[in-house]
């Protein structure tokens, strides 16, 4: 195996039924690369999110994440990676600092290293004055934020996004960004969901999934060449409409 | 293990600082325990009655005089003809009037027998039943001290006693009752709430994800609960024993083993209801029409099962809380051992494994 392939993906299939609502995907995603995942709404990306991190059993096909097989070892693969919902997933009802200490503690961190990475977080979150107060009680952008930063807390090989920035402001959104290349530049790898076709740009690379097959996949630039157009958004938009 | 008590301190974080969960667990049984225990009650006292007395002699005076004497009734209204006693029941005033017939006295002597006639208001028939038997019990105690001196051939005498709890209180029969609603709410209703709240936040998507087995996450989610329905099983006892000098005749050990196993039994069905609910809203419905209902109606609880239509009897043989009940009333009440209640503690135990697989197989099936 290839050790700067984190993940590798060999016609992974998931079938409900008759219906095949992720057909037989062929992919790899390198070490501290920015791998977009894109599709409509129900083409496929989010049942083929659900299999690489285990809770999701696929039908057939082959998938190495981390360098642990989908359908031997998947509970070895959870400790290795990190993910973020599309809904917003701390607790409301737990203050800044105690969210950190949960998460990190459910991920097996000592609570001196949890101590230590949560006075990172916040400094660097800038949330030094609102640590103690209840997360249900902060902006929506901070919490995106907060969320990002508690899913790397236990230094995962890869992290999974699953549209982190779904109803946050443009200047959240970019800052969002900014906090994924500083992840992506420390080595560890970056798998996100996305509706936003800006978004799609900031990506090493990107795949676009249409019903349940991955119709396109290389680099936005070369995307763009391929298909003869100026942004990602047109590239989506003659693929997804066939 | 580590892992596990982060769990269970974010568990009762979730808990302490919800208003209305709190609320549930403690403001809950207690205030239904007093509820139950001073306010609904089906024992008659100083109930207002009316007299019609249309023959005023020494007889119906001194019968008179024996019910106002009794604690159970007093004598509010005296009516001078029969139709006052339509508008008096009408008012509300009084739940009974006795009326006297002409020459009672008179009649006793000569002919050996007099009328009275009790006429009580039924729009609450168990409370007029009560007195009408009430009364009844008066007038057959004055009717003996009658007969003490003359010899009444062939006289059958009933002796009743009622054991287990002589003086009637109705407190004997809602604590145990009680006990098995409240132990009922919180376990089942409580942990299927706060497992759907997790999946309505999408924060079980997390747990799972993250490298705590699927197991750890419903015994991190139930273990608190486990814990307040014990808890709450004490303050019930303690309440019954001190405030309403109940006396518990069995083993607290005893006791305390069956109110664990009901506790396991109802938490296995809060975790099956939250397989199959995905809000809250849809748990609590479930949790308030499917188990609150039956267990107050079908329990035996405030209606007797021997007397509920066959269809209804059978039923009520599925409700755990029927067996708890009897197993309660048993330890609480005749102070009984487990050999006398052994069979319904299997059948507990049976249906708590029962729920525990069904939910092991719809969780499974759920994260497919």
């Amino acid at each position: 195996m290839n050790t700067n392939k984190v993940i590798q993906v060999e016609g992974l299939t998931k079938m409900f039924g008759d219906f095949a609502a992720v057909n037989a995907i062929t992919f790899d995603v390198e070490k501290g690369e920015i791998f977009g995942f894109l599709g409509a709404n129900g083409a496929g990306k989010t049942t083929a999110m659900k299999m690489l991190i285990g809770i999701s059993n696929p039908t057939s096909g082959k998938a190495n994440v981390a360098g642990f097989d989908v359908f031997k070892n998947a509970e070895a693969i959870k400790k290795s990676i990190g993910y973020m919902s599309q809904k917003f997933a701390l607790y409301d009802d737990l203050t800044v600092k105690e969210n950190i200490s949960f998460f990190g503690g459910i991920y097996g961190l000592s609570r001196k290293r949890i101590k230590k990475k949560s006075e990172i977080l916040i400094e660097e979150l800038g949330l030094e004055d609102v640590a103690n107060k209840l997360v249900g009680s902060l902006p929506l952008g901070w919490k995106q934020k907060l969320s990002f930063s508690v899913s790397l807390l236990h230094d995962p090989k890869i992290v999974f996004l699953d549209e982190p920035t779904g109803g946050v402001d443009p200047i959240t959104r970019r800052q969002f960004w900014e906090m994924i290349y500083k992840a992506a530049h420390q080595g560890t790898t970056v798998f996100v969901t996305t509706h936003y076709m800006d978004e799609a740009e900031y990506c090493d690379r990107v795949s676009i999934m249409v019903n349940g097959k991955i119709e396109a996949l290389d680099t936005p630039k070369k995307l763009k060449e391929q298909f003869k157009v100026d942004h990602m958004n047109d590239v989506f938009l003659k693929l997804a409409r066939g | 293990m580590k892992r596990f008590i982060g769990f269970i301190k974010k568990e009762f974080y979730h808990i302490f600082r919800d208003r209305r969960s709190l609320f549930i667990l403690f403001g809950m049984p207690i205030a239904q325990i007093m509820l139950f225990g001073f306010a609904i009650t089906n024992e008659i006292n100083n109930v207002d009655i009316a007299i019609l007395d249309h023959s005023k002699d020494a007889t119906t005076e001194a019968i008179i005089n024996k019910i106002s004497n009794s604690k159970y009734f007093s004598v509010k209204q005296f009516l001078d003809q029969e139709s006052d006693i339509e508008a008096v029941f009408k008012k509300g005033k009084v739940k009974a009037v006795l009326n006297f017939e002409n020459d009672f006295s008179k009649n006793l002597i000569k002919d050996h027998n007099a009328k009275i006639q009790i006429l009580t208001d039924a729009t609450d028939p168990n409370t007029a039943n009560s007195i009408s038997n009430y009364i009844n019990a008066i007038l057959s105690q004055y009717q003996k001290e009658l007969n003490k001196d003359s010899n009444v051939a062939y006289q059958v005498i009933p002796q009743s006693r009622m054991v287990y709890n002589p003086e009637l209180k109705s407190v004997y029969m809602f604590v145990p009752g009680v006990m098995t609603v409240i132990l009922m709410l919180v376990s089942a209703m409580m942990t299927s709430i706060s497992i759907t709240r997790e999946k309505e936040l999408g924060t079980m998507e997390i747990l799972l994800v993250s490298p705590l087995k699927p197991i750890q996450v419903i015994i991190g989610k139930v273990f608190p609960y486990i814990f307040l329905s014990i808890i709450n099983a004490i303050v019930i006892v303690l309440l019954s024993i001190f405030i309403f000098k109940m006396p518990i005749q069995g083993s607290l050990v005893l006791l305390a083993l069956e109110s664990v196993l009901f506790i396991i039994t109802a938490l296995a069905l809060g975790i099956l209801i939250s397989t199959v609910s995905a809000t809250q809203q849809t748990a609590m419905m479930i949790s308030l029409m499917g188990l609150m209902l039956p267990v107050i109606l079908l329990s035996g609880f405030i209606f007797p099962i021997s007397s509920m239509p066959l269809p209804l009897q059978v039923i009520s043989n599925i409700i755990p809380a029927k067996w708890f009940n009897i197993i309660i009333k048993a330890i609480m009440l005749k102070g009984v051992g487990i050999q006398y209640i052994w069979k319904e503690t299997l059948i507990l135990i049976g249906m708590s494994l029962f729920f525990i697989a069904v939910s092991v197989k719809k969780y499974k099936i759920r994260l497919e």
